[in-house]
């Protein structure tokens, strides 16, 4: 048994050590905003939060992160108000939408650190992968989130 | 054979502790309601649920209205990036003059569709059709609800249909002004039957469509909400992880399951194959990390049949000698190319070969089913749902009226959702259960059981004149395509009617099969025939030492048997002028341009596009795009431009990425490809700066937008990176290719 803390709820769950956050996160918790798209911490459709880092959660295994604070994109604001999400709307960012919620935690981390980033800061902080190639407008966007924090 | 056990109810095991405090992030603001209403989702997070409640009349299959005056669009399409809830909605709203900010959407029933006779008409996502063929019968579908509401209001009021004006949803009686909204009649209009069906605007009459609109699907997609298959969740559903014969075609010899029945959750282990899908293995368990970590250790001996030896080298050999063999499939011969090139002042030969290509969406392949004596219910992403369902049906031996598709959202298509050979599986594995199960394909797996783009080899010769423009043109493409072939019109689409000004022209082509699937992949031939069309044509250019693009242009200029000739330059002309052709560049930074309409034989529509790509190859040839501009005829309307744009975009980048580095090859009869460190998608480090220019340029609505500018990534990078290096890429991706021009 596990005792897991996400999105400030406390679960206890009966895992394997090896089992990856990811699916606990997915199949027993039961949140599928973050997603599976390859299993080898590549892609970053899965980037959740461990104590404020962005952290690709398909090869976190429990045991790791068991106690400490995970928060994924359910969590991310209660009603969908962070800064980055509403700066995601204004510039309907999303295309297929799949990779997301890895690309807007990931934001998040950065946002979280790094008040103003540059866009060398985004390009170099943000690996995560998009198919369709909305990294222009991701990167928009996440200016946009930061002067709506400031301004907030 | 398959072994069940009752699950444990692991699941159910999960307990809330305690509801946190603590629970504070440093960037959350204080709930705006105003705000939050108006970014509310206007599409069921679950997209297969309905969202019309009982109180609410449906006029006509297309669209429901609420008493509220709320509207609900049933929309018979898949979405996986194209924003068709938005574009969708706005065919129909367009004549309904409804208020948009009152519109919502959902998938129309592909149950009902089959129970009412095909009552949607087509459910297909593929051939650029949403707009193409759906537009005009979405637009009769609204005017006709419109003049259905209007009737009764007319009716309500004794008057004159004449004397009535609508304006979002509001209908006036203008000599009174007295005031009825939609809501208000929606149940009386039900019941209204229409002397005769209204006409429907045309595209100068538009006022909703043409405009940039932004997307009803984006809230959804910010805050984890949206439903992918990949997220259907059921009370008591059951995971599978499979894994397909490795060699196409194989079987499955043995499976030793005794080695993973008693590892933690496994409930069975069942077999799959026959019904047009590869065979193979599922582990079920009560969650997918017990599903796959047991399928990983389980002996699975395989009959590699005959195909335990191919690979992909074989297989383009075959097609390099398909090049001189005879029988041909000839379908263009003009004039006396013989004669033409023994005259010609000089002759320019060239070979291109293309790999095969995988998808490569972000959201693996996955379907969740159950099956019942009396019901099926499959929830999937698919391009089409229609196949789907009669797939299922003919599995199960269930009536098709008692199946039941739920169509999810989709994370990219491109064509391999076409298939449904997820849906197979995942019917013939819950065949086997008496509970739901969700199937789930490793990243792996999705790459190593695709229908991939058809590998091709292309030959062509061209004899120049004395002023270098061509007097000969013989072409003959080799398709390596499955059996039987995926799509025979893409193996000749655009090289079946060349637009330039050659007089003597013969092109022919061989089909040679193979038993490795194939499919179409997003422009579905026009990135195979447009790559080497548009590379050939530079030759040309090269050699009669000409511009590129005023070569084009003089070839299109001087052909009066085309009928597009002039737009064609208009298109040209403006990838040429916003792209700044000719100016001066940095060293080692070109540009090259492509140009075509990627016309399929038998439809009449086309989009012309044109691409100008800036390129800079770097003394150690790295190779980096550092900008394209795409000249795109818009014809005469755009049904959301913002939405367009995007769709550009989109294929830029996957052009890209295959033209930079992916490939799909075998051995051994395996695909050797597996997850994105071999198969590589574009990373933002590598994107380039995309500038789409909209044209009107001819008088007819265009073919599409979603895939009509892909083709024309690879020729204008290649021109470029000949024009800078002088180097002719004549196979790709770009990766096989040494571009350094230093010694280190």
């Amino acid at each position: 048994m596990f005792s897991l803390r996400i999105n400030g709820k406390t679960y206890s769950v009966d895992v394997e050590a090896d089992t990856p956050l990811l699916w606990v996160i997915r199949d027993t918790i039961g949140l599928t905003g973050t997603k599976f798209g390859c299993g080898m911490a590549l892609c970053g459709a899965c980037t959740v939060h461990v104590n404020g880092e962005a952290v690709r959660s398909c090869v976190q295994p429990i045991s790791r992160v068991a106690g400490k604070e995970i928060t994924t994109i359910e969590g991310l604001s209660p009603d969908a108000q962070h800064p980055l999400q509403v700066a995601w709307r204004e510039g309907d960012v999303p295309e297929c939408g799949y990779c997301q919620p890895g690309q807007i935690m990931a934001a998040a981390a950065l946002l979280a650190k790094n008040a103003n980033p540059s866009d060398a800061d985004i390009t170099r902080e943000i690996t995560n992968l998009c198919r369709c190639g909305t990294y222009p407008r991701i990167r928009q966007a996440i200016h946009r989130a930061a002067e709506l924090a400031a301004k907030r | 054979m398959a072994l069940t056990k009752e699950m444990d109810r692991r699941e159910f095991l999960v307990t809330t502790l305690t509801v946190g405090g603590g629970f504070a992030l440093a960037l959350t603001f204080p709930w705006n309601p105003a705000e939050a209403a108006a970014n509310a989702a206007r599409i069921p997070d679950k997209p297969w649920e309905s969202l019309v409640g009982k109180d609410e009349t449906e006029i006509n299959p297309w669209l429901v209205v609420a008493p509220d005056d709320t509207v609900t669009i049933r929309v018979a399409q898949s979405e996986m990036g194209q924003a068709t809830f938005t574009s969708w909605s706005k065919m129909i709203c367009e004549e309904l003059e409804c208020d948009w900010s009152k519109v919502r959407a959902e998938y129309a029933s592909v149950n009902r569709h089959f129970r009412e006779n095909k009552v949607y008409r087509r459910m297909a996502t593929n051939a650029s059709g949403a707009v193409r063929i759906s537009r005009e019968y979405l637009q009769q579908a609204g005017a006709s609800a419109r003049e259905r509401l209007m009737a009764a209001a007319a009716d309500v009021w004794a008057v004159p249909r004449s004397e009535l004006t609508v304006k979002d949803g509001i209908i006036t009686h203008v000599p009174t002004g007295r005031k009825l909204r939609y809501g208000q009649v929606a149940e009386k209009a039900a019941a209204i039957k229409l002397p005769q069906e209204p006409k429907i605007k045309t595209p100068d009459q538009y006022t909703l469509m043409n405009k940039p609109t932004p997307l009803l699907e984006t809230p959804l997609r910010v805050d984890g909400s949206v439903t992918y298959g990949m997220d259907v969740r059921l009370p008591g559903m059951l995971y599978a992880a499979a894994k397909a014969s490795p060699v196409f075609l194989g079987k499955v010899k043995k499976y030793d399951d005794t080695k993973v029945k008693n590892r933690p959750g496994v409930q069975a282990v069942v077999e799959f194959g026959g019904a047009d899908i590869e065979a193979g293995v599922a582990v079920v368990a009560d969650s997918y990390w017990h599903a796959k970590t047991a399928l990983d250790l389980l002996p699975i001996e395989w009959d590699e049949g005959a195909h335990g030896e191919d690979t992909s080298e074989k297989f383009l050999q075959m097609a390099r000698a398909a090049l001189d063999e005879p029988g041909a499939q000839v379908v263009v011969k003009k004039g006396d190319t013989e004669v033409a090139l023994k005259g010609a002042a000089q002759v320019v030969e060239a070979v291109y070969e293309l790999p095969y290509l995988d998808h490569a969406f972000m959201e693996p392949l996955n379907c969740t089913a159950q099956v019942t004596a009396d019901r099926v219910d499959v929830w999937v992403g698919t391009q089409r749902p229609e196949e789907a369902l009669l797939d299922a049906a003919r599995l199960t031996s269930v009536p098709q009226k008692d199946v039941y598709i739920h169509n999810c959202f989709i994370g990219g298509g491109f064509g391999r959702r076409n298939q449904n050979d997820d849906v197979r599986q995942a019917v013939m594995i819950a065949k086997q259960l008496d509970r739901p199960v969700k199937v789930v394909w490793s990243r792996e797996e999705t790459t190593r059981h695709g229908y991939y783009r058809p590998m091709r080899v292309a030959r062509f010769r061209a004899g120049l004149g004395p002023e270098g423009m061509p007097v000969a043109w013989i072409n003959r493409v080799i398709g390596i395509d499955q059996n039987p072939p995926a799509d025979p019109a893409q193996t000749i689409r655009g090289l079946h009617q060349v637009p330039y000004a050659i007089p003597n022209q013969l092109f022919d082509y061989h089909l040679r099969q193979t038993h490795v699937p194939t499919g179409v992949w997003t422009s579905v031939g026009r990135s195979q025939n447009e790559f080497y069309l548009e590379s050939f044509m530079d030759e040309l250019a090269h050699a009669a030492g000409k511009d590129p693009y005023q070569y084009r242009r003089a070839l299109l200029d001087g052909n009066s048997d085309f009928q597009h000739a002039k737009a064609w330059v208009k298109v040209l002309d403006t990838a040429a002028q916003e792209s700044g052709w000719g100016r001066k560049l940095p060293e080692g930074t070109g540009m090259g341009i492509a140009i075509g309409d990627g016309r399929r034989p038998g439809v009449k529509e086309i989009t012309i596009c044109a691409v100008v790509a800036t390129v800079s190859v770097s003394k150690k040839g790295e190779v980096r795009v550092e900008r394209f501009d795409v000249a795109m005829d818009t014809g005469p309307f755009l049904v959301n431009p913002l939405a367009a744009e995007r769709q550009v975009e989109m294929q830029m980048v996957m052009g890209l990425a295959a033209v930079l580095r992916q490939e799909i090859t075998l051995q051994k009869g395996r695909v050797v490809q597996s997850n994105f460190h071999d198969y590589p998608l574009l990373r933002a480090t590598e994107m380039p700066e995309i500038r789409v220019h909209f044209v009107r340029a001819t008088d007819e609505p265009i073919v599409g937008i979603g895939e009509e500018a892909l083709g024309w990534v690879a020729p204008s990078v290649c021109n470029a990176i000949f024009a800078i290096t002088g180097k002719r890429i004549r196979s790709l991706p770009l990766k096989n290719h040494n571009l350094s021009t230093s010694d280190a």
